[in-house]
């Protein structure tokens, strides 16, 4: 039925594992710096959206709006090109650094909202009449709270961020997984076996960090 | 003041990215709502018999849809599959909806109490009955602002298909800054379409929610 | 000593607490009993700044709770409150709970927060409950736990309000057994309470609030063994 003379080579795929293997190893840790960062971020969205200043909630809810409302390529593109715009260079691992952040940061702000609505408000009352700050009482009694019921949500958002990285070599970032297999089938055009072998190591990456998520959430949340 | 290099030709041209835009994301989310409401049904009748097609769909949701573009379009030459890069766009942006749209249905059939089937049949209704008539109208409301979200998420997931040459909104306002260079204005111009479509559909969401809950 | 004069609190247009005049000595223990919504719990907020008031003042030993520049936070660590509904901080061990304000608030090491908490929970009767998380305790046991941690911070005064009402009816005896020893200890005490043998029992005066004023106030014998105004009279036989 096809006219079918492909032959399939895995051998050289296997010969440049360990190149794509340290590609993954940045894959992770850039989801992982952009989750961290993202986190601090959404927090500080967070309380910003509650406060009673019109331009820090307007910042706020525009932020997470455009975010929501974007492609995450589109907010790639638009730091890479457009910050080179203001004469500012900035790297592509930059670019993509910084739009998953913007991205992760937006999407987690939304889910901290709702988890905070299930930290009843008596808390943070408790904590002030016990002569707690109003940060002290966020920092220490509410999120602590609010971080076991995003707990979830926060994984599946550090699965979507190891997924985006590979936008990066969308504006040319060649080091990470996506990156690194691009250069290599650039060099051999054995695109289906390269990326091939990619997909299986997205895939891996992505359940390994599910798995050790539920068992840290097991941990951590013993209450 | 204010200049700037964007002829109405530009303009044109980024109306016809956007067009494809919007054809990409109906043909997958056709492809999604059928796949995605039958696979969801067959998860939430059988969910033990049916866990070899979970992990299929999960591999879908745990691999990246660049990826997948490239895969779709080097199998096809492979084979020889004379098939366009159009075609592979929303052919894989419709399997990552059906993914997707597996759990909605499959959330939205659960949602729909046992015992209300039960009476349902209790009536007299046959098996099909009670799906077309019950179960499917209230697992639809209740997967209903899921389905939307699913619809806005393959919309801004369409914009990955430049990778593979096609030309779409994001790319054609690419092309464009590539020309007049002035990226700010030209991505705002592309972010503010799909920024204005998504905001609007959320909108209509979040008041379809509402209403549900209200009843 | 707690001298509140004339104060009045509204929200929006909803005018709660319609003059207020009352003093609470040193070692005192006063307890306010009234209908729902008469403004009761809104009051003991105002005490310690937890809510803001329109018109009179409060002072706690002689400094302004609402003046501009008051340090509320440094106000609250004397005035210990404990609530209807107990709040535990739910990440935390039962010592962890006790411990935090201390040192956060009071800035004390590990080992001496620790010292203090310990001793606290072992005051309420939680001695052998230090490291289990409150999702596992009763709510009796819960609520000591929030005596404790409000005992922790050292305050001169406790205000208590409805501190049994959220309780299943067995295990409201050992709340009020703990309150009843911090009154026989001589700590000073305002409580709100529906549990009028108990208020009659422990309190030295009480007062009756009715629609944001106090009605009638002196001691227990007369307020609640001998009430004058038909509206107490009347409430008192509601509860009773
Ligand atoms: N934060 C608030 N905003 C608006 N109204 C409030 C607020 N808190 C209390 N109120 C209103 O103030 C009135 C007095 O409330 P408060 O809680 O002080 O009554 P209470 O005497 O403690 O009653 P209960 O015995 O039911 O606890 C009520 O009508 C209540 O609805
Ligand atoms: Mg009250």
């Amino acid at each position: 039925m096809f006219d079918f003379k492909y032959r399939f080579q895995w051998r050289q795929v296997i010969n440049n594992l360990p190149a794509m293997l340290d590609g993954a190893w940045i894959t992770f840790y850039t989801a992982l710096l952009s989750m961290v960062i993202g986190i601090v971020i959404a927090l500080t969205l967070l309380s910003m959206r509650r406060s009673n200043n019109v331009a820090l909630r307007s910042v706020a809810i525009g932020w997470v709006s455009v975010a929501r409302n974007t492609p995450a390529l589109l907010q790639i593109y638009f730091l890479y090109f457009g910050l080179g715009a203001f004469g500012a260079t900035i790297s592509s691992w930059a670019a993509l650094l910084a739009g998953i952040t913007f991205n992760n940061a937006g999407y987690l702000t939304e889910n901290f909202r709702g988890g905070l609505r299930a930290v009843p408000e008596t808390q943070t009352r408790a904590a002030r009449s016990l002569g707690m700050t109003s940060f002290q009482a966020y920092t220490r009694v509410v999120i602590p709270q609010l971080l076991r019921i995003v707990f979830y949500p926060i994984t599946n958002q550090m699965i979507w961020a190891l997924l985006m990285t590979s936008l990066g070599v969308v504006v040319g970032l060649n080091n990470d997984l996506m990156g690194a297999t691009k250069a290599l089938t650039d060099l051999s055009y054995r695109t289906f076996e390269y990326f091939a072998v990619a997909a299986i190591i997205y895939y891996v990456l992505a359940k390994l960090t599910f798995g050790v998520a539920r068992l840290a959430g097991w941990k951590l949340f013993s209450y | 003041m204010f200049s700037t290099d964007l002829t109405s030709n530009d303009l044109i041209f980024l109306v016809q990215g956007a067009w494809v835009t919007i054809e990409l994301t109906a043909l997958a989310m056709l492809i999604g709502t059928v796949f995605g409401t039958l696979f969801g049904f067959v998860r939430a009748s059988f969910p033990t018999a049916s866990i070899p097609l979970a992990f299929v769909l999960d591999v879908f949701r745990s691999v990246p849809l660049l990826i997948q573009f490239v895969l779709l379009n080097s199998a096809k030459s492979i084979v020889g599959l004379k098939i366009s890069p159009f075609t592979v766009g929303y052919v894989v942006l419709g399997v990552y909806a059906a993914a997707l749209c597996t759990e909605i249905v499959r959330g939205g059939v659960l949602a729909v109490p046992k015992s209300l089937r039960l009476a349902a049949r209790s009536l007299g209704l046959t098996s099909l009955q009670d799906t077309l008539h019950i179960t499917l109208p209230i697992a639809a409301r209740v997967a209903f602002p899921g389905w939307l979200n699913l619809m806005l998420a393959v919309m801004k997931d369409s914009a990955l298909v430049t990778w593979i040459g096609i030309i779409e909104l994001l790319r054609t306002a690419q092309q464009i800054n590539t020309r007049i260079n002035e990226p700010l204005f030209v991505f705002f111009i592309a972010g503010l379409f799909y920024y204005v479509v998504s905001w609007a559909v959320s909108q209509l969401g979040n008041q379809a929610e509402r209403r549900l809950q209200n009843d | 000593m707690i001298e509140i004069q004339n104060v009045h609190k509204s929200f929006g247009d909803l005018e709660v607490v319609k003059g207020v005049t009352m003093n609470v000595n040193k070692g005192e223990v006063v307890s306010i009993i009234g209908g729902s919504g008469s403004g009761k719990s809104t009051l003991l907020m105002c005490i310690n700044g937890l809510e803001t008031i329109q018109r009179g003042s409060i002072r706690v030993d002689g400094i302004e709770v609402h003046a501009k520049g008051t340090n509320l936070d440094k106000l609250r660590r004397r005035i210990g409150i404990v609530f209807q509904q107990w709040n535990a901080f739910a990440h935390l061990t039962v010592l962890e709970n006790v411990m935090l304000a201390p040192r956060l608030v009071l800035k004390l090491s590990r080992s001496e927060a620790e010292a203090v908490a310990v001793k606290q929970l072992k005051h309420v009767g939680l001695g052998d409950k230090l490291k289990v998380y409150p999702g596992r305790l009763s709510g009796g046991q819960q609520q000591r736990m929030a005596i404790a941690r409000a005992l922790a911070m050292s305050p001169d005064y406790m205000l208590f309000d409805e501190a049994t009402s959220a309780l299943d009816p067995q295990l409201v005896g050992e709340v009020l057994d703990t309150m009843r020893l911090l009154a026989e200890e001589g700590m000073t005490m305002i409580l709100v309470t529906h549990e009028i043998k108990f208020a009659k029992e422990v309190s030295d005066r009480v007062a009756f609030f009715h629609k944001g004023v106090i009605h009638e106030i002196g001691s227990p014998d007369q307020v609640i063994g001998n009430p004058q105004k038909p509206e107490t009279v009347q409430f008192l036989k509601s509860v009773l």
